[in-house]
């Protein structure tokens, strides 16, 4: 049985050998490609720190088989920023507080890029919030991701306003 | 997790052959089965990946008027489809009311149907569990059992159903396509999951080696759409299975309930249909009134499994409740807390 697979992963593609069936994309991003940013918290789809978007969909990392995504375009957070340039999402971040220890981060990053694209949220917290129920924070700093996730949103809707800026 | 051989089939004939042999398990959205494979709950010895099987995620409304869903279909894209969002309000919001949005995302129809329970006793597989090892007792007998069964419970098991999805299906009489080795048949959702009696580890109907290929809702079930919705609650405001819930559809005539459908979630091994309190229901004026002793009428056979007689009670007030707002009618659009109580009365916020 071949376990070989290919990847676009952040705009590159990847030829992976899987020495194993059981490997997930989480391990497979982290321990193969060396790309760590996604966090691997309870490795049971209970956290949210392992969300990556899949096809643009955003999803648990570690319920996903390697092999069963053989031929997906994936981004982590090492592939949201344009060189220098933070994501919309990733600036609001930093302006709004919504972090403190930081860990849980790049999985509440990518599942509000995925949750903006969804386009369910509107501008309502409270929509926000129930969209982003999937991504805990032990340190709490909710508050400060739902305005950051309602100030990217608004960022993103009205790009030519917020370059002007 | 237990190595095991993985197979992509190209075809569903294909996949029931290679799901033939004892210890294959079918692979689709992985959301429930790879959770349970990590936790050394389920160790099948073959994944056969359907995930990608031709014509089996497609959402269709027939020329009769009733809807086939394939079991392939996305949660998050069924509770997305506009058409379906406006016929079946009360599905929907069941399935918004459900997981995470990256679960969403990955979690099929079929495997939704198809979920494990969350007794916390069948994941630890330190314990003692029927569901999980035939013979071995259930420790959650006398454990921390607040959230266990007040229905349909035996001395084997006092597991309930996890889905959400599954008990609105239940209220509207959906039919899940089933197929097998044998060619295929169809059992409705309602009789899919079997009661524990004295054989817990089995969940469902299916055979070893039958695969769910689509659900179906008849064309009557879609009447119900101006006065349906679902009901939950839950120990946290969001991501979080039901203590109690409650899917209510009425159609009101002239100021009067012409047909009733009411189903309970977290209170059995599988979703519980209230016939009797339909029943009670048709022909009464939609109010509290008419709820309250079709609610008690719903729970009658109710007895606690342990800490949990609380659920009795809780589950004839999330009927009222849920029948309350159903009378009132369906919102346009689905609550931001879908399904919560916390977001029953227009204007109230939980969070200021």
């Amino acid at each position: 049985m071949t376990l070989s697979i290919s990847l676009t992963v952040n705009g590159e593609r990847r030829d992976i050998v899987l020495d194993d069936p059981r490997v997930t994309l989480l391990d497979l991003l982290r321990e193969r490609l060396d790309l760590t940013g996604t966090k691997k918290g309870c490795d049971r789809g209970q956290c949210g720190a392992c969300t990556i978007l899949v096809d643009g969909r955003r999803i648990n990392a570690c319920l996903a088989l390697a092999l069963s995504h053989d031929g997906a375009t994936i981004t982590t957070i090492e592939g949201v920023a344009q060189g220098d340039r933070l994501h919309p999402v990733q600036a609001a971040f930093i302006a709004h507080d919504a972090l403190q220890c930081g860990f849980c981060t790049p999985g509440q990053i990518m599942s509000a890029i995925g949750l903006i694209t969804e386009g369910q949220a509107g501008d309502d917290p409270e929509r926000v919030r129930e969209a982003m129920s999937g991504n805990l924070c032990r340190c709490g700093a909710y508050a400060g991701i739902t305005e950051a996730v309602l100030e990217a949103q608004a960022q993103l809707a009205a790009p030519k306003t917020e370059r002007a800026a | 997790m237990k190595r095991f051989d993985y197979v992509r089939p190209n075809t569903l004939t294909e996949a029931i052959s290679a799901a033939a042999e004892p210890g294959a398990a079918y692979l689709a959205g992985g959301t429930n089965l790879l959770d349970l494979m990590k936790g050394g709950i389920a160790h099948p010895t073959r994944l056969v990946d359907v995930s990608r099987l031709p014509g089996l995620d497609r959402i269709e409304r027939q020329a009769d008027g009733s809807w086939r869903i394939g079991a392939l279909v996305r949660n998050a894209d069924l509770a997305q489809d506009p058409d379906f969002v406006k016929a079946f309000p009360a599905i929907v919001e069941a399935l918004l009311s459900g997981a995470s949005g990256q679960l969403r995302n990955a979690a099929t129809v079929g495997g939704n149907l198809l979920q494990r329970t969350r007794c916390s006793y069948f994941y630890d597989p330190a314990s003692a569990c029927n569901k999980r090892t035939v013979g071995s007792g259930c420790d959650a007998r006398e454990g921390d059992n607040r959230l266990h069964a007040i229905l349909g419970w035996s001395d084997s098991c006092i597991a309930t159903h996890p889905s959400d999805f599954c008990v609105p299906l239940t209220g509207f009489d959906a039919i899940v396509e089933i197929a097998g080795k044998n060619g295929s048949r169809e059992v409705t959702v309602e009789a899919l999951h079997p009661l524990p009696g004295t054989t817990p580890e089995r969940d469902s109907v299916l055979a070893p080696g039958e695969l769910i290929t689509a659900l179906r809702l008849p064309a009557t079930a879609s009447t119900f759409a101006g006065h349906a919705r679902y009901l939950k609650v839950r120990d946290r405001t969001s991501y979080a299975f039901a203590l109690v819930s409650a899917a209510a559809g009425l159609v009101i005539e002239n100021g009067t309930v012409k047909e009733a459908r009411l189903a309970l979630g977290g209170i059995a091994a599988k979703p519980w249909r209230a016939r009797s309190a339909e029943a009670m229901l048709a022909g009464a004026r939609p109010e509290r009134a008419a709820f309250e002793p079709a609610a008690r009428a719903a729970l009658t056979e109710a007895k606690p499994s342990g800490d949990n007689a609380f659920k009795i009670e809780l589950a004839e007030r999330v009927i009222v409740r849920a029948l309350m707002l159903a009378a009132a009618g369906t919102p346009d659009r689905v609550p931001a807390l879908p399904a919560s109580p916390f977001s029953s009365h227009a204007g109230a916020a939980l969070h200021a």
